[in-house]
């Protein structure tokens, strides 16, 4: 097929020129952004890399036992034993000693070692938190996959069913969960008297429960949405006949779903977990910000949400900037980490 | 399959009827956050209509059962009317239509452009520059959106229908997935309906677009809802009245009727008709949707 020189160009330039002026040309600016300290009003201030040691550093703290260096020396040492250990042993003691050594490392750091910023490790654990749904959103996406691979009745219209609340999002269902959640009225708490007469928790008024809140809403919008359809097509392209084989076998229900269907689905799980790590950790902002805004006494509050709140409440344009790259390097790292895991244990 | 095997068997039997109740439990269990909305919607808080109407008519049933409580004995139909007169709910309305469709019709267009270059031109340079658009998929939006709002802000263009439409309509994902769609379909087809000779917008125009109407639609559908329900974005870059979306105008209607949950809930309902219409009219491209955003690596 002939071709012109510029007919390619014509071709990518609406969307060449959209890409570079909204993503790459901000990309560059973020990353420098990063280095400066601008509260927009005054010139912006390079200052190296302050912002990421306010966020993510540590100082030294009085500790009545242990000097710093007696500390290091010990920290240094468990490492070394630990890369020992993984290069030596065989075996379990293979994985587990180097952990165990390294998480003894850290122990004995922070005895004398401080976070700058406590808040933003608490936030950070916060967003780690929020993830623990996402395995309890998959075991529900694969549950109702299986219950939809049967030849049951209306199961397409089931299928609708369980979709539609996936697809239905947005500030208004925030608005309808803290409804629900409400102490007194809400929808969850009645029916939790009507069980148990002292009731429920104060849900998004407890430090305790608002982020157990805002995982149940995130299983309720997650389990019967795109995860369960791929689920779906996973299972339906399973050969039937292994099954039957099984059955001759004697194996039941479950030991045919532990043998066969997990491992038939296990790149679908993959999949899904690698997506749902990416999109969780750059989530929660919209559900913080409408239902709890970031509370109670920041119980709530994201990694993305403390972005916002420092961009664009208290204008610490620099300070916002490095806490999103520090958000890329976990979710990059995470899915790296997952990819090499799962490379593993998934069976193509 | 499996289950007709079993047919004739009575445990068979059995396993499909708890299959059947299982169903139908989860369905009302997922369904029944959304039922709890509207009914809470038509109920009122007016106290002298409570008294007439009697018990079950609040939206604080106080002790009652709740199940019996979902809907109010009279419905208040006008609470979706009086939405759009203690608020500019019409303003959002027609704000968030426009943009959303705007930015559907360009995100299509310039995706879909680009993706049939990535797809079949040859040029210099084409596989650099795609593997920078999927290198910035992994970036997040946090990232972008504080020099994106400084930039607009600095132009003078926040608070503008452009900074709503225009940015948002270049996403790497678009064209990233109709790229994957166009590679399908196959080369000889394009060379046998243009044996003359057509050039490439031509090929483009009656041979791609005419058999990637799923795919299209597809994205299409996906960028209508995301962008219906972007709320982060016109956040930062929009303040002025005018210019708020559905998502902006439903928090300022908490902020003015905080304890009104009738008033609220009908708002909300009005803020998730449209993602209902779209999902019954697009239903089978949903399914389709997942599995082409689903690569699996």
């Amino acid at each position: 097929m002939q071709q012109k020189p510029l007919t390619p160009w014509l071709f990518l330039g609406p969307s060449l020129l959209g890409f570079l002026a909204f993503t790459l040309v901000p990309i560059v600016m973020s990353f420098a952004l990063a280095f400066c300290a601008w509260d927009l009003f005054r010139p912006p201030r390079w200052v190296g890399l302050d912002n990421f040691y306010h966020l993510l550093g540590f100082s030294l703290r009085e500790h009545p036992g242990l000097s710093p260096a007696l500390a290091f020396v010990l920290a240094a040492s468990c490492l070394a034993l630990g890369v020992l250990s993984a290069w030596k042993l065989r075996g379990g003691w293979r994985t587990l000693s180097p952990i165990l050594l390294a998480g003894a490392s850290v122990v004995i750091l922070l005895q004398v070692l401080e976070p700058v910023n406590e808040r933003f490790w608490y936030f950070m654990g916060n967003t780690f938190y929020l993830l623990l749904g996402l395995p309890i959103s998959m075991a529900c996406s694969l549950g109702l996959a299986v219950l939809l691979n049967q030849a049951l009745p209306l199961r397409n219209l089931f299928r609708l069913a369980f979709f539609l609340p996936s697809i239905v999002g947005g500030v208004g269902v925030y608005l309808l969960w803290k409804w629900i959640f409400n102490t007194d009225f809400g929808l969850i708490n009645m029916v939790i008297s009507m069980v148990y007469p002292p009731g429920g928790p104060a849900w998004l008024e407890s430090v305790a429960w608002a982020k157990n809140a805002i995982i149940i809403m995130n299983i309720w919008a997650m389990a019967g949405g795109a995860n369960m359809i791929l689920y779906l097509a996973a299972l339906q392209n399973v050969d039937t006949t292994l099954y039957e084989a099984a059955r001759i076998d004697g194996a039941g229900r479950w030991q045919q779903f532990l043998a066969i269907t997990w491992p038939m689905v296990s790149p679908t799980t993959a999949f899904i977990l690698t997506m749902g790590i990416i999109g969780g950790f750059q989530g929660g902002f919209d559900a913080a910000y409408v239902m709890t805004r970031g509370g109670p006494a920041g119980a709530t509050t994201t990694l993305s949400y403390f972005i916002f709140e420092n961009g664009f409440r208290h204008f610490y344009m620099g300070r916002a900037a490095a806490a999103s790259w520090i958000l890329f390097l976990m979710v990059f790292t995470l899915t790296l980490v997952n990819w090499k895991w799962m490379a593993k244990r998934v069976n193509y | 399959m499996a289950a007709n095997r079993n047919k004739s068997r009575f445990p068979g039997l059995i396993a499909r009827a708890i299959g059947i109740i299982a169903m139908v439990a989860i369905g009302v269990t997922m369904l029944y956050p959304l039922l709890w909305m509207l009914g809470t919607a038509v109920k009122t808080t007016d106290p002298a209509l409570l008294l007439k109407e009697g018990a079950g008519a609040s939206i604080f049933p106080d002790g009652e059962n709740i199940f019996q409580n979902l809907f109010p004995p009279v419905w208040h139909w006008e609470n979706f009317v009086e939405v759009f007169r203690v608020s500019e709910f019409g303003r959002y309305y027609l704000n968030s239509a426009i943009i959303a469709v705007g930015v559907t019709i360009g995100q299509l267009v310039t995706s879909s452009l680009a993706a049939y270059a990535f797809a079949r031109l040859k040029f210099p340079g084409s596989e650099k520059i795609f593997f920078f658009y999927l290198a910035t998929l992994m970036v997040p939006a946090s990232v972008t959106l504080i020099p994106l709002f400084i930039i607009m802000s600095r132009l003078g263009l926040t608070d503008s229908y452009f900074v709503l439409m225009i940015p948002p309509m270049f996403g790497a994902y678009g064209t990233f997935m109709l790229r994957q769609f166009f590679k399908g379909i196959p080369e000889e087809l394009e060379e046998a309906a243009c044996i003359d000779g057509c050039n490439a917008f031509g090929r483009f125009v009656h041979v791609i677009l005419p058999l990637s109407g799923p795919a299209l639609a597809t994205l299409g559908i996906f960028t209508f809802l995301g962008n219906w329900q972007s709320f982060l974005y016109p956040l930062v870059m929009v303040s002025d009245d005018r210019y708020k979306t559905i998502p902006l105008g439903l928090l300022d209607f908490v902020d003015l009727n905080s304890a009104n949950w009738p008033l609220l809930m009908a708002a909300s309902v009005w803020s998730i008709l449209p993602i209902i219409a779209v999902f019954l009219l697009g239903q089978r491209f949903f399914v389709s949707g997942v599995r082409l955003g689903g690569v699996k690596g």
